[in-house]
């Protein structure tokens, strides 16, 4: 399953990767395969902009602004201002949402 | 869960199992470990959880030994969580477990303290022998634990220290779930503590296999997979949620055909509300249930637009073919529009329990479809107003 076309903000640079591997391992939708020693990203598409690649990669060769992909947070933080997380303002102990 | 309660009170994370002395040298070394092994004890004890099947004396401390079978109140728990509040308040205590009979050669798995993720895990490692590092995710999985950053670099490394694991294992390796990785640096994690993250499969189930193969995971397990079952067991609580704003909805249209010139008429609230309620109810169904459950065979990839056509392929027909169709244009009208656009709403939600939509891509439909939504209730609004005027015969 694919989600929308083009959306997906990740960005590799090819001259920082050192083929460590650790996107490969750490990406949920095997957006990363190796090819000649480096990472090469295989469809942008698949990406769900969780982050985990850019995090782990040391050498800072990704990069993807991450966020939640949560309709009702993302609402929530539109009209109460913040940044959409996954219990929709609901403080610490309080109500989760759907996401989580 | 009133026992585990208590004992949160009662036992403070300082006295917990999870602390070592820092400076062992004010205390004998025999008085420091058998007032830690008393505090771990009491720990461990105060709980009398079911799945702790008995007590391992370890260089960190006494550990509880988890059973690796569910026993009904596992599984009870487990359908539960899928089902409403229950799981907001289903958690184990952090710290460390023994299944099997572990040794300092034995894997150290980690896991979140929401009582389900744990249980996975424990089932999953039947016949392993190896150690469980729960972390205090505040009763959240792993996979949103990590992108709220409890599941974390910083939590990890301050339990890794706190339990001295060091002195724990002899290996100088942690495996993490993949779906942590969103939460933790491995690299910052290996600094500080000398610990090397493996992240491991994304499914518990798979970690027997991933071990075996010295610590690779076969292809395919490495990638979330969102099948029918997957998307079902999340439907209730969608539903759920749905739901809970239905009665509202239901006292609206109650009052809304009630109500007439000489005050509301509960009977012409009755007979004239009950299709309009059946076909709300019936767009709801669309956007919380059938479009999760067929979301891979409905086109389009926009959520919203899934779920419009779902609503619409579930409540034009009803209009069309059935009863549930009025006599009046106005009201069909009103119905045609209004409930595909809320079954379209509530499948755009589904976005948060999805294992593929995108931050910048529901931002995108957002943008688009929340101006329709809000011009689409004008309209039913307006819609509305009419079919009170025509049946009240003033036009």
């Amino acid at each position: 399953m694919k989600y929308l076309k083009n959306v997906a903000t990740l960005a590799y640079d090819a001259d920082k990767c050192t083929g460590c591997r650790r996107c490969t391992e750490v990406c949920p939708h095997a957006v990363f395969e190796m090819r000649d020693g480096k990472a090469r990203i295989t469809d942008r598409d698949r990406c769900m902009e969780c982050g985990a690649c850019a995090l782990n990669c040391e050498f800072g060769a990704l990069t993807v602004g991450s966020g939640v992909g949560c309709a009702a947070a993302i609402i929530h933080s539109m009209i109460f201002g913040g940044e959409p997380t996954c219990d929709c303002g609901g403080t610490a102990g309080g109500k989760q949402n759907s996401c989580c | 869960m009133k026992p585990l309660k208590m004992s949160l009170q009662t036992v403070k994370p300082e006295q917990s199992c999870c602390t070592q002395p820092k400076n062992p040298g004010s205390l004998s070394p025999d008085r420091s470990a058998r007032i830690q092994a008393l505090h771990s004890l009491s720990g461990i004890t105060n709980e009398k959880q079911p799945w702790v099947t008995g007590i391992m004396n370890t260089a960190a401390g006494l550990v509880p030994v988890a059973a690796t079978e569910w026993t009904w109140a596992d599984r009870r728990g487990q359908i539960r969580s899928r089902l409403g509040s229950f799981r907001d308040d289903y958690t184990v205590r952090p710290g460390l477990f023994a299944v099997g009979k572990p040794d300092a050669a034995s894997d150290i798995f980690v896991s979140a303290n929401y009582k389900l993720s744990f249980d996975l895990l424990r089932r999953a490692l039947k016949g392993l022998d190896g150690w469980i590092l729960v972390l205090d995710t505040k009763g959240i999985n792993v996979w949103c634990a990590a992108g709220k950053g409890t599941f974390g670099t910083d939590e990890l490394v301050k339990r890794v220290l706190g339990l001295n694991l060091a002195g724990l294992v002899s290996h100088r390796n942690l495996i993490l779930p993949q779906l942590g990785a969103t939460g933790v640096k491995a690299a910052e994690v290996k600094k500080k503590t000398g610990f090397h993250v493996r992240f491991g499969p994304v499914e518990a189930d798979d970690i027997p296999a991933y071990v075996r193969a010295g610590y690779t995971a076969a292809p395919g397990t490495r990638e979330i997979r969102f099948g029918l079952l997957q998307r079902l067991v999340l439907t209730p609580i969608e539903l759920n949620q749905a739901l809970r704003r239905l009665p509202v909805a239901a006292l609206v249209i109650l009052v809304l055909f009630g109500l007439q010139p000489s005050g509301i008429i509960f009977k012409s609230a009755w007979l004239e509300g009950w299709p309009f309620l059946l076909l709300c109810l019936t767009g709801v169904l669309a956007g919380a249930f059938i479009m999760p459950a067929l979301l891979p065979l409905i086109p389009f990839r926009s959520f919203a637009a899934k779920g419009l056509l779902a609503g619409a392929s579930a409540v034009i027909p009803l209009i069309l073919l059935t009863p549930a169709g009025g006599s009046s244009i106005y009201l069909d009208a009103t119905a045609m529009i209004l409930f595909p656009l809320i079954s379209s709403y509530l499948a755009l939600q589904f976005t948060g329990a999805t294992t593929f939509t995108t931050f910048s891509g529901v931002k995108k439909e957002l943008k688009l479809w929340v101006p329709l939504y809000i011009a689409g209730l004008a309209v039913s609004i307006i819609l509305l107003i009419l079919y009170k005027i025509q049946s009240w015969g003033l036009i």
